[in-house]
């Protein structure tokens, strides 16, 4: 008995510090995004708050918790509260699973990709049941469009998951950062580049569609067509203020840095040192995790920056008919040569 | 069923305290915040006018389609799950069938392209 309830106390004690860590981090990646785009456009971004502006994020959630909560007469409350509860807790959820180092996951579950996957298809119900339930316009017609655009490009990642499943030959998070640590590096016979041995080289087409479809699947720009502030105002958050508008926010960038940390999992070898020699090898992997996943961030920041809107006929031409083909063909060929050659795992 | 209970322990207990975490974010506004509705505010936002009618309108039915193709890619995608993980064992027999499998679906996908179910203006 005691034994039980120690375990759930170390689950509950390190469950609290990853949510923790997990807000602060996204509170100065929030920070960094405006930052990278403010430098883009060759203004200065936040520098009030704090040092260079660094307590901008927390100026902002006090300024949230202390505005007043709005519920529209003709909103259905019941459903109107919950949303930004199960867009919150859905994107923060997910996280249970990814290993930081490792070992270093709260639950390293053996079908790890699949839960994953399976939390952040559930996200476009905290879009659907916001847009709807707020009982006006422009909510409902930005839940529309943005469910469509999530669920279109979740198919062109579930097979770009597939491929590198194929590669793995396990759907646990740790077994395929592990499968990374040899590769191309290896088989060339310079073992200590080890950044060629991660999947993002011989995945190359993959990884970008993963990365494209990440962007449209968590509403970023250049696809933020469920928000396209010219059209929608605010799109699906329209009727919402002070903290269940903060609760759309934070998960929205939440799900945007799961994205990275996949993206960084799948194909940029998660906690493994980038070049395999003596002073890099020492550092503590979570730091190059951390490392990578701001670098595909910026990534984010950048494209947001510099890449102007899609109109929405040709979003779901990308996705239905230039994705799908080619991450379908991919998985097929990918299969194929493994098969052929006799590599796989 | 207790190794079952060891690796789902932690996700339900995280997803619980991710939970209280959004519950107190929400809920620290509704104590803290000073509340004054009045009708104006309480409307649904229409760029100052009165709403014209409901919000519950028709939509275009090509939503409903998109949801549908996405039903079935969806499900091929959770059917080639298992094959992925498993193709080592299954070896050259597995492939071929999964190849067979593809073949019949594209043949749906060239079809329902030609029909015009993806255009979108």
């Amino acid at each position: 008995m005691n034994e039980i309830i120690f375990t759930v106390g170390l689950i509950v004690i390190q469950s609290v510090a990853l949510l923790v860590a997990l807000l602060i981090v996204t509170a100065f990646l929030l920070y960094a995004d405006r930052k990278v785009w403010a430098a883009v456009q060759m203004r200065r971004g936040p520098n009030v708050v704090g040092p260079w502006g660094l307590l901008q994020s927390f100026a902002d959630l006090l300024k949230f918790v202390f505005k007043e909560v709005i519920i529209p007469d003709g909103a259905n409350k019941g459903v109107f509260i919950i949303a930004p509860l199960v867009t919150a807790l859905l994107s923060l959820a997910a996280w249970a699973v990814i290993p930081l180092d490792e070992g270093w996951a709260i639950a390293d579950l053996n079908v790890g990709i699949l839960y994953l996957l399976a939390i952040s298809s559930l996200g476009v119900y905290g879009v659907i049941m916001g847009g709807w339930a707020s009982n006006s316009k422009y909510p409902f017609l930005s839940a529309l469009r943005a469910a469509a655009q999530m669920v279109s490009y979740e198919v062109s990642i579930g097979f770009v998951i597939i491929t590198v499943l194929l590669c793995v030959g396990s759907l646990n998070l740790t077994a395929i950062v592990k499968s990374q640590e040899t590769g191309l590096a290896t088989l060339i016979g310079l073992p200590w580049l080890a950044f060629l041995n991660w999947y993002w080289l011989p995945l190359l087409p993959m990884f970008i569609i993963f990365f494209v479809s990440a962007l449209a699947e968590t509403n970023r720009p250049p696809f933020d067509l469920g928000e396209a502030e010219s059209e929608l105002v605010a799109g699906f958050m329209v009727e919402y203020s002070s903290t269940p508008y903060l609760l759309f926010m934070l998960g929205e960038y939440i799900a945007i840095i799961l994205m990275c940390a996949m993206t960084t999992i799948l194909f940029l070898g998660g906690w493994l040192p980038p070049i395999d020699i003596w002073p890099l090898n020492l550092v503590p992997g979570v730091i190059w995790f951390l490392a990578k996943l701001c670098f595909v961030f910026f990534m984010f920041a950048m494209v947001k920056a510099i890449v102007p809107r899609y109109r929405y006929d040709q979003l779901m031409r990308l996705g239905w008919k230039v994705f799908l083909p080619i991450s379908l063909f991919w998985v097929a060929l990918t299969a194929g040569v493994l098969v052929t050659f006799g590599w796989l795992p | 069923m207790p190794e079952l209970f060891r690796d789902y322990l932690p996700v339900v207990i995280f997803m619980a305290v991710a939970g209280a975490i959004a519950l107190a974010l929400m809920a620290s506004a509704i104590i803290i915040a000073v509340r004054k509705p009045d009708p104006e505010k309480l409307s649904a936002y229409e760029c100052g006018f009165k709403a014209f009618d409901d919000a519950r309108m028709k939509f275009d039915v090509r939503f409903y389609l998109v949801s549908i193709l996405f039903i079935i890619f969806d499900l091929e995608v959770a059917f080639l799950f298992p094959w992925a993980v498993s193709l080592g064992e299954i070896g050259i027999y597995g492939f071929w069938s999964m190849m067979i499998f593809l073949v019949v679906l594209t043949i749906g996908f060239i079809y329902e392209w030609r029909k015009g179910a993806l255009e979108w203006d």
